[in-house]
């Protein structure tokens, strides 16, 4: 069984965000960098399928910089086989549509059973990757799962919807399925497997092998929120902010009558 | 300006988020037509044309399927824009849709200003004014992003749909939430802890507050999902929605789907060392502080009141 799992690079969410000279993307210098969270269950569900089937070879793939290569040995020390690092300094500037089809390009004549991908990412949040990957290999593709087993052939899924509710899905393989929060619990890589994860392939592919597309849409601005007016910012000794809060409720709520 | 939009149905009813969707075309000043894989029996209040396929034969959840019944009424109606609501349904199908006519899909929409469509970033503490090269682009929106005047009221003049293409998945029913745990819908005053509490042991500093204040604890997702709370404590879109007279949100970075939980509560406050946590955006007051430092200290004092 051939298994791939793609993974994104992303800035820590409780960074300081600064805008770029250009204006439309933000600055990628000074910022602490993290595998996509989503990305996290999708390698750790991937590395259990492998553990369950007895033959897998098991795939992660990741479009970037240089740096991104030190997110993808985690994924190595998780489990994974080998690395396909799609090398590409300007990843941050290409669009889903672009993204997708270069992981199709990259996957199209390897006939992968499994391919796992994170549902959304956090930076750029427009959750349509995976899906454009499946529709374009011509396979099918479930969102949003909480919950995957895999036997025979048979895929069973449970997608995440609105209010709690799960929706029960079954296809057969080869199939894509996109990661939810939750799904699993990612493993913390051991020191055994970190050094063990040195040892392993981690190919750089230049992006132009596999860019063959055009971009559909451009971020013409990025900027910062408006701060909706009224909230009261507090900064101070936390006694005095204690102290200051009790007022507010009594004010302002009959919490505290 | 021609808009089709792509109402939602689900377990025998037609979802109320459908009605944002001709609240952004009515915005928009854009005519509409809506498609829906729905039951003449229920069907939405809208004066419009509206293709309808049964969905006792195409099932709710039939990604091949309902693309294309889609893609057969988009090549007679030749929209300028296909609306989806960003949901579990619509960001399902929306890029299938959108790869089949090669065209721009903008996701996550929460205003369009001049008719440039803006979605966040970076779990919302950004946004972006995204430009489509297509001639024909798909937008999905923000749940709550667009909201309808009054009630919604019309009747619509159904046409109904049919395809013969094959199913690639099985949708097998729908599993309910756990039931039991905490009613958090009726707490007047709620705590909750977000990742920022650091580890399962701080959980009792947000417990011993919601005490002091006779209300109830809750949790972000992420809590959760780390098994520090009980599902049933999870506000948020895929949690509960509550309202209670005062919301405490401490160490919630405030990613949309929990924003979308708690936003009418009557009076917000957060705490959080992070002075640009979106979190901020609906809080009325922004403590920023170590949650471990000041909640405690907060707790003292209350109980000594």
């Amino acid at each position: 069984m051939k298994i791939l799992v793609c993974i994104k690079q992303v800035p820590d969410m409780e960074s300081k965000f600064k805008l770029n000279s250009e204006g439309n993307w933000y600055d990628n210098s000074d910022l602490a960098w993290r595998m996509n969270e989503y990305d996290e269950y999708a390698v750790e569900q991937a590395v259990q399928l492998k553990t369950q089937v007895d033959e897998a070879d098991l795939t992660v793939l990741s479009i970037g910089p240089d740096r991104v290569k030190e997110m993808m040995k985690k994924a190595l020390a998780m489990g994974c086989d080998r690395g396909a690092h799609i090398s590409d300094d300007d990843s941050f500037k290409k669009d889903p549509y672009e993204i997708a089809s270069i992981i199709a390009a990259f996957a199209k004549d390897k006939e992968f059973d499994l391919i796992f991908t994170g549902m959304q990412s956090q930076d750029r949040g427009s959750g349509q990757v995976g899906v454009l990957v499946a529709e374009t290999l011509g396979i099918p593709s479930i969102t949003t799962i909480v919950d995957f087993a895999f036997a025979a052939g048979q895929i069973t899924a449970k997608r995440e919807l609105e209010g709690g509710i799960k929706a029960l899905i079954k296809t057969t393989a080869p199939a894509l399925l996109t990661c939810q929060l939750g799904l699993n619990t990612p493993r913390y890589p051991t020191l055994p497997n970190i050094m063990k994860a040195k040892k392993k392939e981690l190919l750089s592919i230049p992006v132009a092998e596999l860019h063959k597309v055009a971009s559909k849409q451009e971020t013409a601005r990025m900027y910062f929120p408006e701060k909706r007016g009224g909230g009261l910012v507090l900064e101070g000794a936390v006694g005095n902010l204690a102290d200051q809060l009790i007022k507010i409720l009594k004010d302002k709520t009959g919490v505290l009558a | 300006m021609k808009t089709l939009l792509v109402a939602e149905y689900r377990d025998g009813k037609l979802l109320n988020s459908s009605y944002e969707l001709v609240a952004f075309a009515q915005q928009l000043g854009a005519e509409s037509a809506m498609f829906l894989v729905g039951a003449e029996s229920v069907l939405p209040a809208y004066n419009g044309t509206l293709y309808l396929a049964d969905v006792g034969k195409y099932g709710e959840y039939n990604p091949a399927v309902h693309k294309q019944l889609l893609l057969d009424v988009i090549a007679k109606e030749q929209p300028d824009m296909v609306v989806f609501s960003h949901s579990s349904y619509g960001w399902d199908l929306a890029p299938r849709i959108a790869l089949a006519l090669n065209a721009a899909q903008i996701s996550e929409v929460v205003d369009i200003i001049d008719g440039v469509p803006v979605a966040p970033a970076c779990n919302s503490k950004l946004r972006r004014d995204v430009k489509a090269k297509t001639e024909q682009i798909i937008l999905t929106l923000q749940g709550g992003a667009f909201g309808l005047e009054g009630a919604p009221n019309g009747t619509p003049t159904v046409v109904p749909i049919d395809t013969d293409v094959a199913a690639q998945v099985e949708f097998c029913g729908y599993e309910e939430a756990e039931a039991g745990g905490v009613d958090l819908s009726r707490a007047e005053v709620i705590v909750s802890a977000g990742r920022g509490i650091g580890k399962p042991e701080n959980l009792a500093i947000i417990e011993a507050l919601a005490k002091a204040l006779k209300g109830e604890y809750g949790a972000s997702r992420p809590v959760v999902d780390s098994e520090w709370a009980d599902h049933s404590r999870q506000v948020g879109t895929t949690g509960q929605t509550v309202s209670p007279k005062l919301y405490i949100a401490c160490g919630i970075s405030g990613a949309i789907q929990h924003l979308a939980g708690m936003k009418k509560s009557e009076f917000v406050v957060a705490i959080n060392t992070d002075k640009d946590a979106p979190i901020g955006e609906v809080a009325d007051v922004l403590i920023v502080a170590d949650l471990k430092e000041f909640v405690p200290s907060l707790t003292a004092k209350i109980q000594a009141l």
